[in-house]
């Protein structure tokens, strides 16, 4: 064991120095590569030491196997499963595999031929899960192939394990790398013909192996874009106008001319200008020296108040649009024998990655290349191409390691449009780097979009859910961000998490008069995806006022929420591995309070108890169990790591997570008042993975809209008031 | 000009006085281990020790630093990632994206040169860095594990 892991160590590091090539476009930073290819060569594979088997796999004549990757590595271990799936059907030595991301334009150049780089939506593995394994087990196929050729006899008698081809009755063997490159001048075969294995049979897959990321990311060599550095690189500050819509009306260039380092400052566009020098603290502090004079616009007349009342009306109003409508909601709740009622709401919520937004751009008059951490490479591409006025076929986007990406680096690449604005401006061939301070990271975001709901429920006299009515006001991100993906009106995706439909974010519960509906009420605060986006709301709206149900009908929260899951066979599933692992019913010590929840979305099925008490009026968490149907479990230990991380993450939005908005600006600009969970307000974290095998879920999202609900849940019964307005930090629990 | 000793060695720096630390070690010494996250001290991605303290370098003037004050950032935590914390940190898998993590191997580290065997309050109290992907529960048994390694 201990041997293996050092093994995996120097493999490892192998594995940054190729990945490093293919960021940085071939040129050293700071460091000496072992060859000096370009970015082209390394992504195109018919590498000098290598063969491209497919344009998945290149193999080595010392079998060692790099496996491209066209999704994007923020954290959430995507590669890392990937690269199992590969390996899995290529029936190759993991230990010799290493990972290599291609990049946009050699994905555009290929005619995409590694499909969709779109890194969102829990969408890494289970969208690329099945032609990334037939591309494995292609691969094999060929291999096998080359080495019956060599020996001349049936492919059918050879056998392989571990990279190693065997012939038993003549007695012959031989090694992936040794036939890789007769393999790769084989025909490949047509993919869907490739039979690939049962789930169950996986021996790479499915087993919690060791990241191939880890080792650079404990001795400071991981490269972040943030780290890029190219020969006569400057290095660009920005600020845009703290009124969102707002333009930028002046500034006095000449009051920060003498300050060291400075080259130019830069209107980036009607409202946004820029400071561009040798160093970007430089650049920082000549900005933050430069009078500026906004036109803030009608925007500044906006407040958490004004869009608080907006939403409010949307509880009401008539232009609300319905998904489900079962029943006769009205009327089974009028003549209910007990009405419950209760309005929640939630904040906008920034994403904080912990890099804030950066990109290089290089420009000269027929090139144009970004190093950026994107969720999405190809945007990136496009969002080059669009502003630096070059066709896409002269652009080129090397993704890098992304310090975290939560949605905000997704579809929307404003940095790189920034950082290429900026580069225009700058003699050509300059690079520039453009990295956003906290502040401007915090207050420019595509903030998780703020709502409202009115929940409405009809018990019959034996305390039976009878109707259910949500009603749901807040903001759309489609609205804000891809307006043609709302249909005659309807923005669904608002209702994540409450949907009719099965299969993605289906509601778990059948109730006999059910309405959901949305109104929508848009803002000039800019909105978008930030992990689990919609679920999350939806599962605090959906849960808690379950539990207030429960609670009016006098019965257990778990029996209550069973007698509505007859139907929904995984949702309950999973609901009860929490409630067991959970120890639902036991006792607890004293003063320790239980909740639970469960949800869907992302395809995946999701349950959380809490074990909460209270101390002084503070909420204490102490032990969260989790359970997940994901379908199926490509590295559990990496599973693992997401469901803690989205404890983490849920925790941070429940106990502090909060912008306001003041003249129409954001008011919290940094840690010190958007505060993040640390460490000692950590719960023990308990996963529960029930892997059903008959779908693909995802994972880097789904089990947080069950975090906040289950917490607050417990809150409840802790104090006997159920809690609707997050953050917690706002409450008085006493 | 400041004379900075960092992971053993004198470098001479051009730089204003008041340039925080974490500018100076990335802009100007090329070490990019050590990384901005919030400029206010408020996150620990830039933690560095100096004299074996783990410090906040991005509220750290450069001109505060004596040319006596040894500087040791992650690339000079150990040779060969040998330390017992970034050996505890490859044994649990601990980071995600990983860009906190320098700073979170330099709180760790500082806190068991400390004291050899943190209890979990005097790890509650130490590690006070953020992590967005949320890797607290790894970061917690990694400190453990260290420990025992070390012993």
């Amino acid at each position: 064991m201990k041997t293996k892991t050092h093994h995996n160590t120097n493999l490892s590091r192998r594995k940054f120095i190729i990945s490093s090539a293919a960021a940085t476009g071939g040129l050293a930073v700071g460091m000496k590569l072992p060859f000096a290819k370009s970015a082209h060569a390394q992504a195109t594979g018919a590498a000098a030491s290598g063969a491209e088997i497919n344009h998945w796999i290149v193999i080595k004549p010392d079998d060692s196997v790099v496996i491209r990757i066209a999704r994007a590595e923020m954290g959430q271990g995507t590669h890392t499963g990937l690269a199992q799936l590969v390996a899995e059907e290529l029936e190759c030595d993991w230990s010799k595999v290493t990972v290599e991301p291609i990049t946009a334009g050699q994905n555009l150049a290929r005619k995409r031929v590694w499909g969709d780089m779109s890194t969102g939506g829990s969408r890494g593995i289970r969208t690329s899960q099945d032609y990334v394994r037939q591309s494995g087990a292609a691969a094999r196929g060929m291999l096998m192939q080359a080495a019956a050729n060599e020996w001349k006899v049936p492919v059918g008698e050879l056998t392989v394990s571990n990279g190693v081809i065997t012939h038993a009755a003549s007695n012959h063997s031989t090694s992936y790398g040794k036939v890789a490159a007769a393999a790769s001048k084989l025909p490949a075969p047509d993919l869907k013909s490739v039979k690939l294995k049962d789930p169950r049979q996986w021996k790479i897959a499915g087993k919690p192996m060791k990241r191939v990321d880890t080792v650079p990311k404990l001795d400071g060599s991981q490269m972040y874009a943030i780290d890029v550095k190219l020969p006569g690189m400057l290095n660009a500050a920005i600020k845009q106008c703290p009124v969102f819509g707002g333009k930028l009306a002046s500034y006095d260039e000449a009051k920060i001319a003498g300050m060291p380092g400075v080259r130019k400052v830069v209107k980036v566009d009607d409202s946004t200008v820029a400071v561009v020098a040798d160093t970007w603290w430089r650049a920082k502090t000549a900005l933050d020296a430069l009078p500026i004079k906004w036109d803030e616009g009608d925007g500044a007349k906006a407040s958490t108040a004004t869009i608080a009342a907006h939403l409010k009306e949307g509880l009401t109003a008539n232009d609300a649009f319905a998904d489900i409508d079962n029943g006769d909601v009205l009327k089974a709740y009028a003549g209910a024998a007990k009405k419950v009622e209760a309005v929640y709401s939630t904040p906008f919520l920034a994403h904080a990655t912990m890099e804030p937004m950066t990109a290089t751009v290089r420009l000269t008059a027929d090139r144009a290349e970004v190093w950026v951490p994107t969720q999405n490479a190809e945007a990136s591409l496009a969002t080059l191409s669009t502003a630096s006025g070059l066709p896409l076929d002269k652009c080129e986007a090397y993704p890098q390691m992304l310090g975290g990406g939560f949605g905000r680096r997704g579809g929307t690449q404003d940095y790189v449009r920034q950082a290429t604005l900026i580069a225009k401006q700058l003699p050509a061939g300059t690079p520039v780097k453009l990295i956003w301070s906290r502040e401007e990271d915090m207050t420019h975001d595509f903030y998780r979009p703020i709502s409202q709901a009115l929940m409405q429920a009809g018990l019959d006299a034996s305390g039976n859910l009878e109707s259910l009515r949500i009603r749901v006001s807040g903001q759309s991100i489609n609205a804000h961000l891809s307006p043609t993906a709302i249909k005659d009106g309807k923005d669904l995706r608002q209702l994540q998490g409450l949907w009719k439909e099965p299969g993605d974010a289906q509601i778990g519960y059948t109730v006999p008069n059910l309405r959901t509906e949305y109104a929508m009420r848009n803002t000039h605060v800019p909105v978008g995806p930030w992990r689990g986006v919609n679920t999350n709301q939806n599962g605090v709206y959906l849960e808690c006022f379950m539990e207030e149900c429960a609670r009016a009908a006098g019965k257990d929260s778990l029996e209550f929420r069973r007698a509505l899951m007859k139907n929904h066979p995984k949702h309950l599933a999973v609901l009860n591995a929490a409630a067991d692992k959970g120890n639902w019913g036991k006792p607890l010590p004293p003063g320790v309070h239980r909740g639970i929840a469960q949800f869907m979305g992302y395809g995946s099925y999701s349950a959380a108890t809490a074990e909460v008490s209270m101390v002084d009026g503070k909420v204490k968490v102490h032990r969260m169990v989790l359970a997940l149907n994901c379908g199926h479990a490509v590295n559990p230990d990496q599973i693992a790591a997401q469901v803690e991380g989205s404890v983490a993450y849920g925790l941070s939005a429940t106990f502090y997570g909060e912008l306001n908005v003041e003249k129409g600006r954001i008011v919290e600009n940094n840690f010190h008042n958007y505060r993040i969970l640390q460490l000692a307000d950590m719960p023990k974290v308990e996963t529960v993975i029930v892997p059903t095998y008959d779908f693909w879920g995802g994972v880097g999202e789904p089990t947080i809209c069950v975090v906040a609900p289950a917490v607050l849940n417990a809150i409840y019964a802790a104090t006997g008031k159920p809690v609707r307005n997050l953050p917690l930090k706002n409450l008085k629990l006493v | 000009m400041a004379t900075l000793n960092i992971n053993g060695r004198n470098h001479d720096v051009q730089v204003e006085a008041q340039t925080p630390l974490l500018w100076v070690l990335r802009e100007q010494v090329g070490l990019t281990g050590t990384k901005y996250g919030c400029g206010v001290a408020q996150c620990g991605a830039c933690s560095v020790h100096i004299n074996g303290e783990a410090r906040r370098s991005c509220i750290t003037p450069v001109g505060s630093v004596k040319p006596a004050d040894r500087i040791v950032t992650i690339e000079g935590l150990s040779p060969t990632s040998s330390h017992p914390i970034q050996k505890a940190w490859l044994e649990h898998d601990v980071p995600q994206c990983g860009y906190c993590q320098s700073g979170q191997i330099m709180a760790a580290s500082a806190l068991l040169a400390k004291n050899g065997n943190p209890s979990d309050k005097d790890i509650d109290a130490a590690m006070t860095n953020i992590c967005r992907c949320g890797t607290y529960q790894r970061i917690r048994a990694a400190i453990h594990t260290a420990v025992r390694t070390k012993a």
